[in-house]
């Protein structure tokens, strides 16, 4: 008896799998496709030749992870990224989330407040005000994503390596990590080296002006030797911590370093 | 006595030379499928953002999403880069670039151009490169070069800024990296057409003769 090449009679499996994808929500849809189990269930449930990915799988994620190390070893704390005059600024800088605008956290700044934990002397939480009096510089400079495409914008706000200094961090920990607004809970750990480069920001402004929902009221964490994913935006807490915690890209499969 | 001589002879002359040395033929197949694994995962990353308006068809796209593409091409990076490191190190100690690829002079290009246009470029002596054949191998052999700075210079444009300074900028590296491909696609196709038309070639490139 031939082979069968249809599980329904007319339906083409491949066909049928691959509109099943598109109906998924997009987030479900990344995990899916990231996911080694993904070629796996297809090759299952098609029966067409996909290798077997597994193996593929667990070799990139250790490559990643030494590129991870690469990426640390040539790291140069005192090498600055490029900055621009204002008249090489991007306008209008692009909104870019895995939401619409519609979506992303709308933060009241007088009931919202930054809490601080783990390695450092003073876990106070600090409000908006109390943030606003700090130090603040501006630079202007260009945002790398992880699709791409690039822009340049002016950030304005308090260096984090300040802000650590200031609340007793332990700068020997290996990360701070950043947990925010955005829905599905973003968070993302910056290896502490970075964090105290000397350009890394808490950023209160965009274009001189209080940052706008768009940019991630109330703070954003700008990091411009890092690619944009790297940068959270609505940051409600920080930790000094020497756990990889993960993040909300970086756990789907982005390289955790990321570093420009 | 007589007899030795003649079968010494035919030692030196039975062994047909070797076309393609080892270390040629090993790195040759190691670059193919790094990349071939750059080039579908560079079509996945740059699907995320395209340059241009059109996107490369998923099914001809490695690693399903943007994250594993930019898996895939970061691993084989490291592939196509210390395989073609150990190519040209070698290519220029050995003099093979020097004795293969040189000299290229426009009136021999010309010349050859003409005569593969008109089917007469000849294919007898394997070992010898014809001008067009020089001319395209030293020319992939830069795009290749060029290739791996460019993508170098956005993949770490503040540690390595004068790589992209190179280029002029950051966004300049993006066009010169997606051109460098598409040359490399180009030459691909002339490539394996070309090798499939003198098929001997082609065992040269696998068996060495």
């Amino acid at each position: 008896m031939a082979k069968r090449s249809f599980l329904i009679p007319g339906v083409d499996k491949r066909l049928l799998i691959k509109d099943a994808i598109k109906t998924m929500p997009d987030f479900t849809r990344r995990r899916f496709i990231a996911g080694g189990a993904s070629l796996g269930a297809l090759t299952l449930l098609t029966g067409c030749d996909v290798v077997d990915s597994s193996s593929a799988d667990t070799l990139l994620a250790k490559v990643s992870k030494f590129n991870d190390a690469v990426q640390a070893f040539i790291f140069n704390p005192d090498a600055l990224a490029p900055t621009f005059p204002e008249s090489a600024i991007t306008k209008p800088f692009p909104f870019n989330a895995y939401y619409d605008l519609d979506d992303a956290p709308d933060i009241d700044g007088k009931d919202w407040k930054l809490e601080v934990r783990g390695l450092v002397d003073n876990k106070k939480s600090w409000t908006l005000d109390e943030l606003y009096k700090l130090p603040q510089v501006t630079q202007v400079t260009r945002h790398i994503c992880v699709e791409g495409w690039s822009a340049i914008g002016s950030w304005t706000g308090t260096p984090l390596r300040d802000f650590l200094k200031l609340i007793g961090a332990d700068t020997r920990a290996k990360y701070v990590w950043f947990q925010c607004a955005d829905k599905d809970g973003y968070n993302s750990p910056l290896d502490m080296r970075s964090a105290l480069h000397p350009q890394t920001q808490m950023t209160f402004k965009y274009a001189n002006e209080i940052l706008p929902r768009a940019y991630g009221f109330p703070m954003k964490i700008r990091v411009p030797t890092k690619l944009g994913f790297k940068n959270p935006k609505y940051v409600v807490s920080m930790e000094v911590t020497n756990d990889y915690k993960g993040g909300y890209w970086e756990d789907q499969g982005y390289n955790s370093f990321s570093g420009s | 006595m007589a007899s030795l001589t003649v079968s010494d002879e035919q030692v030196r002359a039975t062994p047909t030379k070797v076309i393609q040395p080892a270390w040629v033929r090993v790195m040759h197949w190691i670059n193919a499928l790094a990349m071939i694994l750059m080039i579908l995962s560079g079509w996945q990353i740059y699907n995320a953002s395209p340059l241009f308006g059109f996107s490369f068809p998923r099914e001809y796209t490695l690693g399903g999403w943007l994250g594993g593409g930019l898996l895939w091409h970061f691993a084989a990076m490291w592939l196509l880069m210390i395989n073609g490191l150990a190519y040209l190190v070698t290519g220029f100690a050995t003099g093979r670039f020097r004795k293969k690829l040189l000299p290229i002079t426009p009136s021999g290009v010309l010349h050859d151009v003409r005569a593969a246009l008109t089917f007469k470029l000849g294919h007898d002596d394997l070992t010898v490169y014809n001008y067009v054949q020089r001319l395209l191998y030293a020319g992939i052999i830069a795009v290749g070069v060029l290739i791996v700075l460019s993508g170098l210079g956005m993949w770490k444009p503040v540690q390595l800024y004068y790589l992209v300074m190179l280029f002029g900028d950051y966004p300049t590296a993006r066009y010169v990296h997606f051109f460098c491909m598409a040359a490399i696609c180009v030459f691909l196709v002339i490539h394996v057409l070309l090798a499939l038309l003198v098929p001997k070639s082609l065992r040269a490139m696998i068996i060495g003769r």
